[in-house]
């Protein structure tokens, strides 16, 4: 699975690198960000992709699982 | 997450930012600028004496509210993160050159849409100007533009510019002789309701686009990148809620808060090229900022210092563009202020470029 590491990266680059990589049209992605909006962001994006998402906070980060 | 909701969210809070805007020329702000956040930041400037142009010098209290009402929030919603270091530098250049474009069009994007829904039809060629900024920016963004990532900071580096805003509040009530304030009659910066008022509605705006996370720049940005159209709804409401606030003002009292065509509006020009030129300029250095003005303001209310960086830029540049005769007036832009837009082009596709293709 292709994990992004998008924290400190603030919108909407973390949505450009997850679409970049989604181009591969693999089954589940990861994401690590660090902030509300990109949380926001990057999920309704692979919402709109067909994708599950799935949180885990840590601290003031989340590790977005997307699965198909 | 309810991506339904989410944009029956950002409409209702456009309606309602469209309403206060439109009420608060209503209550003594200058035509077509409820919210300005470029001229709002200029004519604080001029207050605080950063530049001498008598007609613009006055202490926004929308201002205040807008970084302040996003701060609250934030804190309620443990939003607040003090965060920065992605090149504060190049955002505060780029911040000063977006502040030439908005002066040169005369408003920034917020600003753009009080114009169209007040009937002033130059802000169309601005608005074309803006798209075609963004389409600029979206080129950089695909091909791998970014300013790095920010890092952690102190709280307190978070906080210093919520606290600047009670600082420059307590100056605006206070009105020490060395504040400067335009005289009755004397320019835009005499027209501006109590300040009660202006505090409440940048309050309110500055709450409500924290939580919407409303951007005038975001919303074509997205639209053009990802399809994804929720923050352009927010203008659209936007525009929709002042123009209908504009015409019911108009019936209401007589006064005329709608006047559609080209000439005599209130505080623009006719020069469509120009007017094109300046929005281009702002929409291209919005896209790498990640946010129009409005955003950055919202942006430093959660401590992103990067976002106060860039706010402190667009001050700078509003300074500069009247120590040096570089803003445009209602007889249209300087030769000045049209080498400076160019200049401004210019340096931010440098910017542009030099963090797209030379990063590795």
């Amino acid at each position: 699975m292709k994990v992004i590491d998008a924290r400190g990266l603030s919108c909407p680059e973390p949505v450009v690198l997850l679409r970049s990589v989604m181009e591969s049209n693999e089954d589940a992605y990861q994401i690590i960000v660090d902030n509300h909006a990109s949380r926001e962001n990057t999920t309704r994006y692979a919402q709109h992709q067909g994708y599950q998402v799935a949180v885990a906070e840590n601290g003031g980060e989340w590790t977005l699982t997307f699965t198909k | 997450m309810n991506v339904k909701r989410e944009r029956i969210e950002i409409v209702i809070a456009g309606l309602i930012i469209g309403v206060i805007a439109s009420l608060l020329v209503y209550f003594g702000n200058p035509a077509n600028m409820g919210f300005c956040i470029a001229c709002f930041l200029r004519d604080t400037a001029g207050g605080l004496g950063l530049h001498r142009a008598a007609a613009v010098q006055y202490i926004r209290p929308e201002i205040i509210g807008l970084v302040l009402g996003s701060f609250g929030v934030a804190l309620i919603k443990k939003e607040f993160s003090a965060k920065g270091g992605s090149a504060p530098v190049t955002r505060f250049v780029l911040g000063f050159f977006v502040m030439i474009g908005c002066l040169m069009f005369l408003g920034c994007p917020f600003r753009m849409i009080l114009r169209l829904a007040g009937g002033d039809l130059n802000a169309l060629l601005g608005l074309l100007g803006f798209v075609l900024g963004i389409l600029a920016g979206v080129f950089f963004l695909k091909r791998g533009y970014s300013l790095k990532r920010t890092y952690a900071q102190s709280k307190l580096d978070g906080i210093i510019f919520p606290v600047i805003q009670v600082v420059v509040f307590i100056l605006l009530v206070a009105a020490p002789a060395f504040i400067f304030f335009t005289e009755a009659g004397g320019g835009p910066g005499a027209k501006h309701a109590a300040i009660a008022i202006s505090l409440i509605a940048g309050l309110i705006v500055g709450a409500l686009a924290q939580r919407t996370r409303l951007c005038m720049v975001g919303g074509i940005r997205d639209v053009v990148l990802f399809r994804e159209p929720k923050l352009l709804m927010g203008f659209g409401a936007i525009l929709v809620s002042a123009l209908i606030c504009n015409l019911v003002l108009t019936a209401a009292t007589g006064t005329s808060f709608f006047h559609l065509g080209f000439a005599e509006q209130p505080v623009a020009h006719t020069d469509g090229l120009w007017n094109c030129l300046g929005m281009l300029l702002v929409g291209f250095g919005c896209v790498l900022l990640g946010g129009c003005p409005l955003r950055q303001l919202v942006l430093s209310g959660e401590g992103n210092s990067d976002s106060a960086v860039t706010v402190l830029g667009l001050i700078v540049g509003a300074a500069f563009a009247h120590n040096f005769g570089l803003a445009s007036s209602a007889n249209g832009p300087t030769g000045a202020g049209k080498i400076a837009v160019i200049v401004g082009i210019v340096v931010v596709a440098l910017i542009a470029c030099l963090n797209t293709f030379k990063k590795k």
